[in-house]
């Protein structure tokens, strides 16, 4: 809402009160000042002159030679281009030494050989705002009325001399779409009185109810339809006056009666219809739209309308979408000599769902949508009328037509004191409370020993309990009056929960081991929910109802897709080189047509591609391998105090080879993650070099994650270290004959590892060497040479038998 | 032997003289004192000496072992020490090479603010909740005391799944369902961080996915002046011990009253703090309170809310909200100092 203080200060004044200081204390009050506008942009020396004489340029076909008086006592010679200059035109006339926007100066100039003593100017010229003038100003000259002052500066007669404050309401302070609404705000913030503009309606002519009859239908959607009926008007320009405030405002002037409906609108933030009351009829209704009827709208639209929404007919025929627009075929036009004046109160919910159903907002279902204001319908007509009487010629007929429902009522609300001031944490008394609801203009009773009853104004829908009033209270005591405290009560303590230390142990290992944590989009194209399905297996993605765009349309059901496309954008910024993770949701459907909730699981997303290089002098770059993503993986498992299974595996989206699907020892039955070499293909279509993604389901981890660490007491006794090297076939797991060895070996085996694996020309093509070191002890004693052996022995033969191991010697 | 052994002595001590390296100096050390060497031999004669000679020779025997003794070691630490300098003389390296170091990565920067912000609420006894981001519209909205038709909710706003299910655009819905599985108990004192979604197109200060802290306390006789008392806390430890903060009156359908806070702020390059816009907050409206189970009359309790990118932006001065979801290497790892 745009506030103009030259027009606010007609009904609260602001004398000692800048437009800045103004905009601070409103701010600071709750309605936040996104802008002052000075309407005036840099006009100075510019007054109003009168054109007597008009002659041609000797030397130029499209000049202009004016004589103009501009009040000083000596006419100026002015040369002047603009089509519509002509003699006997009130018009703005930029003197020598005066500054028009930019800081453009005049001065003595000569154009074409003849002299000219300063500049007629446009509207355009004079810094407004060309969207918001009249159309007949948007070119040539400005032509000024008949009756304007010779000599007076222009500032004055447009009203530049004003700053306009631009309100940006919560959608609870619609009472301040109006300009008496902002005038109680100013008021009750500054102290001040509110002065309402008179309304000294005079009726002449017949009675209204003579001339048209209203007949409501759906007294649920519109509790109030009244009309006034104006005869006799002449359509023409609304006063300058008039013209300057809407265009303060924002709107546009059109012509007297549309001007005088808007401006009372923005008076009293009551939305006015004026009807051509002969092309309307005389029976006016209120409906609801039938299947299948039309409208076209003032904007030339041809609106299909169904009976959700509200009509209002004239001779039951579509004349305007209530609370919304007018229709074309009764719109007020040059001819129109009668009126029949609309002003009602519509069900805001009525109103926005209409707007929001045709795509159609206007300045009057912006106010109807957050309930207007019943006590103001009555008085926005007669005020409406009085104007149109007073600047259209017309003549007001007796009376108004009218069907309501039910009653206008004042709510009155209680409100305790030691509540109040418990609420805030404030000493506040009575007295001041009180000064404060004379401030805001609510009247207040007492009513029993520390409570008082509030009666609320209907301009104000917003307050509806105590607490409202507990918050007027408080920012008209100021918020900076609230103490600061500390809160009163049994301590509480505060601690990460398990999942949640989880989560922040898996990013400190994983940054520490030089991953960096990415953050992605949580939705997606839908082809990327195609890609991994280890954990969406038999689940739908779940797709938004209305989708910016194609690419964001579905949930991610997967981490790695993002992560992909975070390794692109890395890739087309010349980083080849990455280590990424992710902790994020991922989330599931079992439903084919979404219903209920979808699953929602944490997962946490690795990828390593391209080279690592050590950061020394002539360190070589190496690839990065599938053991480093396990190393990774199995690094966050350790720290968890969790150890991993991983078996061979060919998930979606994997190189068959090269992959593992992960299990838990504490669980070995449950798939907790998959991890290994990206798919070559997607490889392609992701523009990668090879790529090593895995993604592991932490809801999966918690539960047996980070256990109390069991201390073991150090050893007494010395351990013993045999090696073996074994030949066996390529697709043997080491894996396997590590479990195996681990089976056979007994009790002593203490740890066994493999500690390298060689393939080449000592072995067989389809063989493969591995050397395993087993470590022995027996925590009670030394052991003997021969019980090492024997139970080595048995490990050799164990892995004889089970692989066709062949020993190495 | 008296004169062997003085003679003995005598040319040790001068071959001693012109010995060059340690291994010259411990042939010489064998030659005259090993098990075979010139003083073992003689005294192997001892035999043969008579009771009075023997113990005279015999010390005189030992005073000429220990000056050979004496001359050996001399020699050899010195040798040591000449041996130790050229090692230490040749020894050199680069020290401004680059060393080997720990790998280091980075803490996304948003989850640096809410965990710098968690801890801090961790530290005045609040518990951390979570919620699912695909969430009702009861939880959502309804219980949130934006029933269906009203002003502030806009259909527009939010990323609907179904009529009923939506990307949550807030996490107050995890006040509401911790509220709800308190089942009445006090004191609630919650803080909720985490991702939250509105239709917003994409440009450098808005994201249609961002996060939000917001915390939640309810318990007898909360007060307005503990919100703010609170609030002052948080950000003087998030911003440091100088800030200040004012509230401004202003409105969310799930408080009353409620306020909008400025923190004193000075940004990257000015040389005085200015009053810049961080969080939201209020008085938990008493509607929200009786939906959720929670006698008005009783309790009261505050809420407010922080946007993690915001804070995030100020604090190191970042103009674009996209870097935080670009992923881009050079933007991450310079957030690796934690």
């Amino acid at each position: 809402m745009k506030v103009s203080t030259q027009w606010l200060s007609e009904y609260v004044s602001l004398d000692g009160v800048t437009p800045e200081e103004l905009a601070e204390k409103i701010t600071r009050s709750g309605i936040e000042i996104d802008e002052i506008e000075q309407r005036n942009q840099g006009v100075t020396g510019v007054v109003v002159g009168y054109v007597k004489h008009k002659e041609k340029h000797p030397d130029a076909d499209k000049l202009n030679v004016c004589t103009v008086d501009v009040g000083s006592g000596e006419d100026l010679q002015i040369v002047c281009g603009a089509k519509n200059v002509d003699a006997g035109q009130k018009v703005p006339v930029a003197v020598v030494g005066a500054v028009l926007p930019g800081d453009f100066k005049i001065k003595n100039a000569k154009l074409r050989g003849v002299a000219s003593q300063g500049m007629i100017c446009s509207a355009k010229e004079l810094g407004m705002n060309d969207k918001l003038l009249p159309k007949d100003q948007q070119e040539g000259i400005l032509v000024l009325p008949e009756g304007t002052e010779i000599g007076l500066p222009i500032t004055h007669v447009l009203g530049l001399d004003d700053a306009v404050l631009e309100f940006d309401l919560t959608p609870n302070r619609s009472d301040c779409l109006s300009m008496i609404g902002a005038a109680y705000e100013t008021a009750a913030i500054l102290g001040r009185d509110v002065k309402l503009p008179a309304i000294d309606l005079i009726e002449a002519g017949g009675s209204a109810s003579d001339k048209v009859g209203v007949t409501v239908e759906n007294g649920e959607l519109c509790s109030h339809y009244a009309i006034r009926y104006i005869s006799g008007v002449k359509i023409g320009p609304s006063p300058q006056w008039m013209q300057n405030r809407l265009m303060a405002a924002g709107v546009r002037p059109t012509n007297n009666v549309v001007d005088i409906t808007n401006y009372v609108m923005l008076e009293c933030g009551q939305p006015l219809h004026a009807f051509d009351a002969d092309k309307l009829g005389a029976n006016i209704g209120v409906r609801s739209a039938r299947e299948g009827e039309v409208l076209t709208t003032l904007d030339g639209q041809e609106r299909k309308l169904d009976p959700s929404m509200l009509l209002i007919t004239g001779e039951d025929r579509p004349a305007a979408l209530a609370g919304v627009m007018g229709g074309l075929e009764t719109e007020v036009t040059e001819s129109t000599v009668n009126i029949a004046l609309e002003s009602a109160k519509f069900s805001g919910a009525s109103v926005r769902k209409t707007s929001r159903k045709l795509g159609l907002r206007s300045e009057a279902s912006l106010r109807f949508e957050k309930e207007v204001d019943p006590s103001a319908v009555i008085a926005a007509l007669d005020r409406a009328a009085l104007l149109l009487a007073r600047h259209a010629g017309g003549s007001v007929a007796h009376g108004i037509v009218e069907q309501r429902s039910g009653s206008i009522q004042e709510k009155t609300i209680s409100l305790s004191l030691p509540k109040l001031n418990a609420y805030l944490g404030t000493d506040i008394s009575m007295l001041e409370v009180k000064a404060i609801f004379a401030r805001l203009n609510f009247k207040c009773a007492d009513s029993a020993e520390g409570i008082i009853d509030v009666q609320v104004p209907t301009r104000r829908g917003d307050i509806t309990r105590d607490v409202d009033l507990i918050e007027e209270a408080a920012r008209i005591h100021g918020y900076d009056n609230i103490p600061t405290t500390v809160i009163d009560g049994p301590t509480t303590p505060g601690a990460y929960t398990k999942s949640q230390a989880v989560r922040l142990n898996i990013r400190r290992t994983l940054t520490h081991g030089g991953f960096h944590e990415a953050i992605t989009y949580s939705f997606t194209r839908p082809e990327n929910t195609e890609l991994f399905r280890a954990f969406s297996a038999g689940t739908n993605a779940v797709p938004l109802a209305m989708p910016m765009s194609e690419e964001r349309s579905v949930l991610r059901t997967s981490l790695l897709p993002m992560l992909l496309e975070s390794s692109e954008y890395n890739r087309n910024r010349k980083n080849a080189d990455l280590s990424l993770f992710e902790i994020g949701k991922v989330f599931h459907s079992n439903e084919q047509k979404v219903t209920v909730q979808p699953t929602e699981l944490t997962m946490l997303g690795l990828l390593l591609t391209g080279s690592k290089t050590e950061d020394v002098v002539g360190a070589q770059p190496r690839k990065v391998d599938f053991f480093d993503l396990k190393g990774a993986v199995e690094s966050v498992l350790a720290e968890l105090g969790l150890e991993g299974q991983y078996r061979a595996d060919a998930p979606d989206g994997f190189h068959p080879g090269r992959s593992a699907s992960l299990y838990l020892n504490q669980s070995p039955d449950k798939r907790v993650g998959v991890l290994g070499q990206l798919h070559p293909q997607l490889q392609r279509d992701f523009d990668l070099e090879d790529t090593y993604v895995a993604e592991i389901c932490l809801d999966e981890l918690y539960a047996a994650a980070m256990p109390e660490i069991e201390y073991r007491e150090l050893p007494r006794y010395p351990s013993a270290q045999r090696d073996i090297a074994i030949v066996v076939d390529r697709s043997v797991e080491a894996g396997a004959l590590l479990s195996a060895a681990r089976a056979s070996a007994g009790e002593l085996l203490e740890d066994v590892r493999v500690f390298d694996v060689y393939t080449g020309e000592h072995v067989a093509s389809d063989k493969k060497s591995v050397a395993i070191a087993l470590t022995y002890r027996n925590p009670e004693r030394t052991l003997t040479d021969e019980e090492v052996a024997q139970a080595q022995q048995n490990v050799v033969t164990a892995l004889e038998q089970t692989f066709a191991a062949e020993l190495r010697k | 032997m008296r004169e062997r052994l003085e003679q003995l002595k005598q040319e040790a001590l001068e071959h001693l003289k012109s010995v060059a390296d340690a291994k010259q100096l411990d042939e010489l050390r064998v030659k005259y004192q090993g098990k075979k060497g010139k003083l073992t031999e003689i005294l192997r004669g001892m035999g043969g000496l008579s009771a009075e000679e023997r113990p005279v020779i015999g010390q005189l025997a030992n005073e000429v072992r220990d000056a050979i003794d004496a001359a050996v070691s001399s020699h050899a630490e010195r040798f040591e020490r000449e041996e130790t300098e050229r090692r230490l003389a040749s020894e050199t390296i680069d020290v401004t090479l680059p060393g080997r170091k720990l790998p280091r990565g980075a803490v996304h920067p948003l989850t640096q603010v809410i965990q710098e912000i968690e801890e801090i609420f961790i530290g005045m006894g609040y518990q951390i909740a979570e919620g699912p981001e695909v969430e009702t519209d009861y939880h959502n909205f309804e219980a949130l005391n934006l029933p269906k038709d009203h002003p502030a909710r806009d259909m527009q706003d939010s990323f609907y799944i179904t009529e009923e299910l939506l990307l949550r655009t807030h996490t107050s819905p995890v006040q509401v369902r911790t509220m709800q599985s308190m089942d009445g108990e006090v004191p609630v004192k919650v803080i909720c961080p985490g991702k939250v979604y509105r239709r917003d197109d994409d440009d450098a200060t808005h994201s249609f996915q961002f996060h939000q802290i917001e915390g939640l306390v309810i318990g007898k006789n909360i007060r307005m002046s503990d919100l703010k008392g609170t609030l002052l806390t948080f950000m003087q430890k998030l911003f440091g011990e100088d800030t200040q903060i004012r509230m401004r009156p202003s409105f969310f359908p799930f408080t009353e009253p409620s306020a909008e806070v400025d923190v004193t702020y000075k940004k990257k390059g000015a040389t005085e703090p200015s009053w810049l816009e961080v969080l939201g907050c209020g008085m938990v409206h008493p509607r929200v309170l009786e939906m959720s189970g929670y006698d008005p009359e009783q309790y009261s309790g505050f809420a407010f809310g922080i946007g993690a990118e915001r804070i995030a932006m100020l604090k190191y001065g970042i103009d674009d909200i996209r870097h935080f979801y670009n992923n881009d290497e050079r933007f991450l790892k310079q957030f690796a100092r934690q």
